[in-house]
């Protein structure tokens, strides 16, 4: 299916303090962000594409002039793809405290001169929510015909849905959580302490240095990869194969090709990622938990997001979101009678499944969407709007 | 896993019609085993009714999806602990019953999560089934189109065994009948039907 072609990623500032959940709040900030096909004139095609752990605005098309850039879901969103361009207006965003272009520990610290470093203060799921729902203001769009984010993309979707429902026609929530499990802790903890003990790191302060604490975000990748993997899709891709004819009986150089796949991921993500932003985005990951102000009850929480359709995915093989987790969103809907579908895909490749390709994925995707755009049609001709 | 399908000949539009004459209008509906969505996006569109269908099968997921019909994808061996007690004015069973390892607790589960519940199966004990069995082979007829060996249909069970079954768990029942080609028959439905329908409720 074609692409979106060459985009342009765009910066939007913002001088208006946002007070952020901690208590403390971003003086001024700036977001950078994507669009991708033609707002209509009620402004009322709009859909946000909220990112995950390591990836950006940058959702689908490519730059001109750079090899294999293709956005992290290029294969969803398009023309004629299940996320339609040709019928919708589609915004990628990067969040604060990422190291994309939006302002994070990458960028100056006003007040210091210095880069934030270590100071950027934490940022959480909510705070996320409340800049893009300013990103929007400025767009002019005060109804989003719909909201979709994958893993910690969905957690933000959930969460427009609760802050801002009045702003959201529907929610598609894919491979995630109403929050993380203690095992889900558990291996942000290991990533964060592998960054944080790598001599290199200095409290944060590394780049006063002039050093990157890339050891430490090498293992916190590994990690991070073993978890979005299945068990089986590892066994298929690299069982026990060596990487030399015979073993070298050695402890420390690489004999599986496991170790060869894992060590590489590590290196390449150490190139690019920013140590405290992952210390940032894995604790906005853990602080996420929507039915904590109502004493653990999810139901009473989604009671806010009652005129909201939603459309949850899991896939079966994926343990770090698995879909037991996505039942708990679906049976927090059910309880409150809000309109829900529910999809679990049996596709073999753990967590990551949510940006592959698969037919039965993208069925799904692509006919929920379709009704979306029946809707916005239909809102359009209702409201006396010609542009359809 | 088990796959749950409509059989082919419940599909029929004068069934589906028959069926959701059982459903008042603008009820709440949880439909399990709910195939295409074919009967809930009738129920929506003719009788104004909301709720979700439960599927397991991808295809039927995303032929519901198409029909803008709300479905969930899960496995009804699992139970039902999804939904709460009496969150449905009615849950329909429509020829799923009989897919299932663990009839009895879908059947308590289904009574526990709707005010009314509707149940379709097919009766062995219509005519043609019962010469069949005479003459010592399983039926293969329209309604039971399999061979003993690789039918879905693991439970066997009649129109008047439905009926000890419902009085064994406390279930009263509103209304019963059986269909033939769609028609309903009330006269003798064990003997001349090939479908029985039982609406029932918690006694």
């Amino acid at each position: 299916m074609a692409s979106i072609g060459h985009v342009t990623p765009q910066t939007m500032h913002f001088a208006e303090p946002l007070p952020l959940r901690s208590g403390a709040s971003l003086s001024a900030y700036d977001l950078v962000y994507e669009t991708y096909g033609a707002l209509n004139a009620d402004k009322s095609n709009a859909v946000l594409v909220c990112h995950a752990l390591n990836a950006s605005h940058h959702v689908a098309g490519t730059y001109a002039g750079q090899e294999r850039s293709e956005g992290w879901w290029d294969n969803l969103v398009g023309p004629g793809k299940p996320l339609d361009t040709n019928v919708f207006f589609v915004i990628g965003v990067n969040n604060l405290g990422s190291c994309f272009g939006s302002t994070g520990p990458m960028s100056p610290n006003p007040a210091t001169g210095q880069l934030w470093g270590a100071d950027f203060p934490v940022v959480t799921v909510e705070d996320w929510v409340d800049a893009q729902a300013r990103l929007l203001d400025r767009l002019g769009i005060t109804r989003l015909a719909a909201i979709i984010g994958g893993s910690l993309g969905g957690m933000q979707a959930l969460s427009w849905t609760l802050r801002y429902p009045e702003r959201v026609r529907d929610c598609i929530a894919v491979a995630t959580a109403p929050s993380l499990s203690a095992q889900n802790i558990a291996f942000n903890e290991v990533a964060r302490r592998a960054i944080i003990t790598d001599p290199d790191f200095h409290g944060g302060h590394f780049h006063a240095h002039g050093v990157i604490p890339k050891r430490g975000l090498r293992v916190a990748r590994m990690i991070g990869h073993i978890t979005y993997l299945s068990d089986d899709s590892m066994e298929e891709k690299f069982g026990r194969e060596l990487r030399a004819a015979e073993l070298g009986y050695s402890t420390q150089d690489i004999e599986f090709q496991i170790e060869s796949y894992l060590r590489h991921q590590g290196d390449k993500f150490s190139e690019y990622f920013d140590a405290n932003t992952y210390l940032l985005i894995t604790r906005a990951l853990d602080y996420f938990d929507p039915a904590l102000a109502f004493g653990g009850d999810l139901s009473r929480a989604f009671e806010v997001a009652r005129h909201i359709r939603f459309g949850v995915v899991s896939f079966t093989t994926d343990w770090r979101f698995s879909p037991a987790r996505s039942r708990e969103i679906v049976k927090a809907l059910v309880d409150n009678r809000i309109e829900v579908s529910y999809a679990e895909i049996a596709a073999p490749h753990g967590h990551d499944a949510f940006l592959l390709e698969d037919p039965r994925y993208h069925g799904v995707l692509k006919a929920w969407f379709s009704r979306i755009a029946v809707d916005v049609r239909d809102g359009a001709l209702a409201a006396g709007g010609s542009d359809v | 896993m088990a796959r749950l399908r409509r059989g082919a000949p419940m599909s029929s539009r004068r069934e589906l019609e028959v069926i959701a004459e059982l459903v008042p209008t603008g009820s709440r509906v949880l439909d399990l085993g709910c195939g295409g969505g074919e009967l809930l996006a009738h129920l929506r569109d003719a009788r104004g009714c909301t709720g979700y269908g439960v599927e397991i099968d991808d295809q039927n997921v995303l032929a519901c999806a198409r029909r803008g019909v709300n479905v969930i994808q899960l496995n009804l061996e699992e139970g039902l602990a999804l939904f709460e007690d009496a969150s449905f004015d009615v849950v329909l069973q429509l020829q799923t019953l009989q897919h299932l390892r663990n009839t009895e607790r879908m059947l308590r589960e289904t009574a526990r999560v709707g005010r009314q519940g509707i149940v379709s199966f097919p009766n062995f004990a219509h005519w043609p089934n019962r010469m069949s069995v005479l003459r010592g082979r399983m039926p293969v007829t329209k309604t039971l189109p399999y061979q003993w060996y690789d039918t879905p249909n693991i439970r066997v069970g009649t129109f008047a065994d439905f009926e000890v079954l419902a009085q064994r768990n406390g279930l009263r029942i509103r209304d019963s009948f059986g269909l033939n080609g769609g028609q309903p028959v009330r006269r003798w439905p064990n003997l001349l039907a090939s479908v029985a329908v039982f609406s029932f409720e918690r006694s």
